[in-house]
């Protein structure tokens, strides 16, 4: 009998092949049905061809729009990707400093874990309407909504990491003379950084969301504006190229952070093996 | 000059864990704390550190009471967990000299650093680890790790020295070798060393005075109604090291009680 396949190992050339197997899968399911139905009605707009998705890229990126003169996907980048980086951005360093601060003083947490524990209960597309109304339909709501919608997974999930920490290293730094501030800058920022940026990574693909969903109900630029807008034309030959534009800037955007994580922050993967 | 436990008990809730602790340790001396599982040993170090307070009497370091939150006149030594895994070796001993004397930024830079560099490379030296000084703790064996975790600790030169089974973790050989380094720091700085082993050969090879916990009452019905006390105080006399200690106490009291006469 043979070994189990829990105990079986693709070598790397094979586990490459596996990996690649899907997308191409998938490439050729594409190109086979848009040519059917092209080949049935030449002016089908659901399954556009390559050459129709590559002419609409073309336009879109390297065409100034006629109305505005600007190149539109640029535009629309720009503008998805500021509103993110804010959203991220604030909702990373309240959870530094909020979820530290949860995590570390007991009073604090007695004063604020539970008013954290409920909102991160409130759906907060239910209170995109709200956020439009109080923060108008500019930029600022957007970004609002991104902080609602991630910070409070992040500040728990920071408070948590810190009250797991092994109770021993924080009762030595204090038998080694530490304040509670030296504490905090010399043995938990540095310890939780690491942490912190791997729980950003798992909130790029919520804060994606509601930047998209904010941005598809009322905008008036962004890679979520454009998709939702084209959609009244039924222009696949838009939606696709943009989602996949979105697909691969959120790719790097982990990747990125991930390789960020291992370069300054040497010790965790040092000696592991 | 001595560390006075008067009449110390500690409860949780009606739950009896230590009880009618009564000793007198001078300066210097090596105590073994040796009994079962479970008999409050631990207790009694977290006591000494300052992580628990007594629920009765009093433990009073040369007369005065002892802080009640872990500081850097008792150091600790635990079995795991007890250097900084962010840390290289040489930063992991710079930081209680950086906790004492950069209160901001709670970190050394440019001449200061230098200077402190000095200070940290004799203390790793003489623990012998100064081949490993840019290595990580998770780089090193766990014997190197409890060499690393005791320079860390003796940098500031507490008066107390607590170690709670702090070679439970190693095999034979490493721990005659950490024995050896214990006792040769032990006589070249002086501390009070509270050591809990559950290797008596080990606290007798050690010590100058055994301490054993142990319940000398017990209810079948309520197993938390009698807590454990020290069953056996054991001065181990006919070692040498311990009469200098000794004498040096008894000469320290007698000058106070004459000096109270004047």
């Amino acid at each position: 009998m043979g070994r189990r396949i829990i105990n079986r190992h693709p070598a790397r050339g094979s586990a490459l092949v596996l990996g690649v197997l899907p997308f191409l899968a998938l490439a050729v399911l594409y190109v086979t049905f848009s040519s059917l139905r092209l080949a049935e009605n030449p002016d089908d707009k659901l399954l556009p061809a390559l050459s129709s998705i590559g002419d609409a890229i073309h336009r879109m990126a390297f065409e100034p729009d006629q109305r505005s003169g600007r190149y539109l996907l640029w535009a629309d980048t720009a503008a998805s990707l500021t509103r993110l980086a804010w959203g991220l951005g604030i909702a990373t360093l309240m959870a530094l400093v909020t979820g530290i601060a949860v995590g570390l003083v007991p009073y604090v947490r007695a004063w604020l874990a539970p008013l954290i524990g409920v909102i991160s209960l409130v759906p907060p597309m239910a209170i995109l309407p709200i956020l439009f109304i109080v923060f108008g339909l500019d930029d600022l709501s957007k970004v609002v909504l991104i902080v609602i919608g991630i910070a409070p997974f992040l500040i728990r999930d920071m408070s948590m990491r810190v009250m797991e920490m092994p109770n021993e290293l924080l009762i030595k730094a204090q038998a080694l003379g530490a304040s509670t501030w030296q504490i905090v800058v010399r043995i938990i920022l540095p310890q939780m950084l690491p942490r912190l940026i791997d729980s950003v990574r798992l909130s790029l693909g919520p804060a994606w969301l509601f930047l998209i969903a904010a941005e598809g109900i009322a905008a008036t630029e962004g890679l979520g504006y454009r998709i939702f807008l084209v959609r009244r034309y039924l222009a696949m030959d838009v939606i696709l190229p943009y989602v996949a534009w979105i697909t691969l800037i959120a790719f790097l955007m982990d990747w990125g952070l991930r390789r960020l994580s291992r370069r300054i922050f040497p010790w965790i993967s040092r000696g592991m093996a | 000059m001595s560390l006075l436990i008067d009449n110390v008990w500690k409860e949780y809730g009606d739950q009896i864990v230590l009880e009618r602790l009564n000793m007198e340790i001078p300066t210097g001396e090596f105590c073994a704390v040796v009994g079962p599982s479970g008999c409050g040993k631990t207790t009694f170090l977290r006591m000494l550190l300052g992580m628990e307070k007594p629920t009765r009497g009093a433990m009073l370091l040369d007369g005065k009471p002892l802080p009640d939150e872990p500081g850097p006149d008792r150091g600790i030594v635990f079995q795991r967990y007890s250097v900084y895994p962010h840390l290289t070796v040489l930063d992991n001993v710079m930081l209680p000299l950086e906790f004492e004397r950069s209160r901001f930024f709670g970190r050394f830079f440019g001449a200061e650093r230098r200077r402190a560099i000095g200070d940290a490379r004799s203390c790793i030296a003489s623990v012998g680890l100064e081949h490993a000084m840019d290595k990580y703790p998770s780089e090193l064996s766990g014997g190197m790790q409890q060499r690393l975790a005791i320079a860390q600790t003796l940098v500031r030169r507490p008066k107390i020295l607590l170690l709670d089974e702090p070679f439970g973790a190693l095999d034979p050989g490493t721990k005659s070798q950490m024995h050896d380094l214990l006792l040769k720091l032990w006589q070249e700085e002086g501390m009070t060393v509270f050591m809990i082993t559950h290797d008596l050969h080990e606290g007798f090879k050690l010590a100058t005075r055994v301490l054993s916990f142990d319940k000398t009452r017990r209810d079948p019905q309520a197993p938390g109604a009698y807590g454990a006390t020290v069953i056996y105080d054991l001065p181990l006399d006919d070692k040498a090291e311990r009469k200098p200690i000794v004498e040096k106490w008894k000469r320290r009291t007698l000058e106070t009680q004459a000096g109270m006469v004047h």
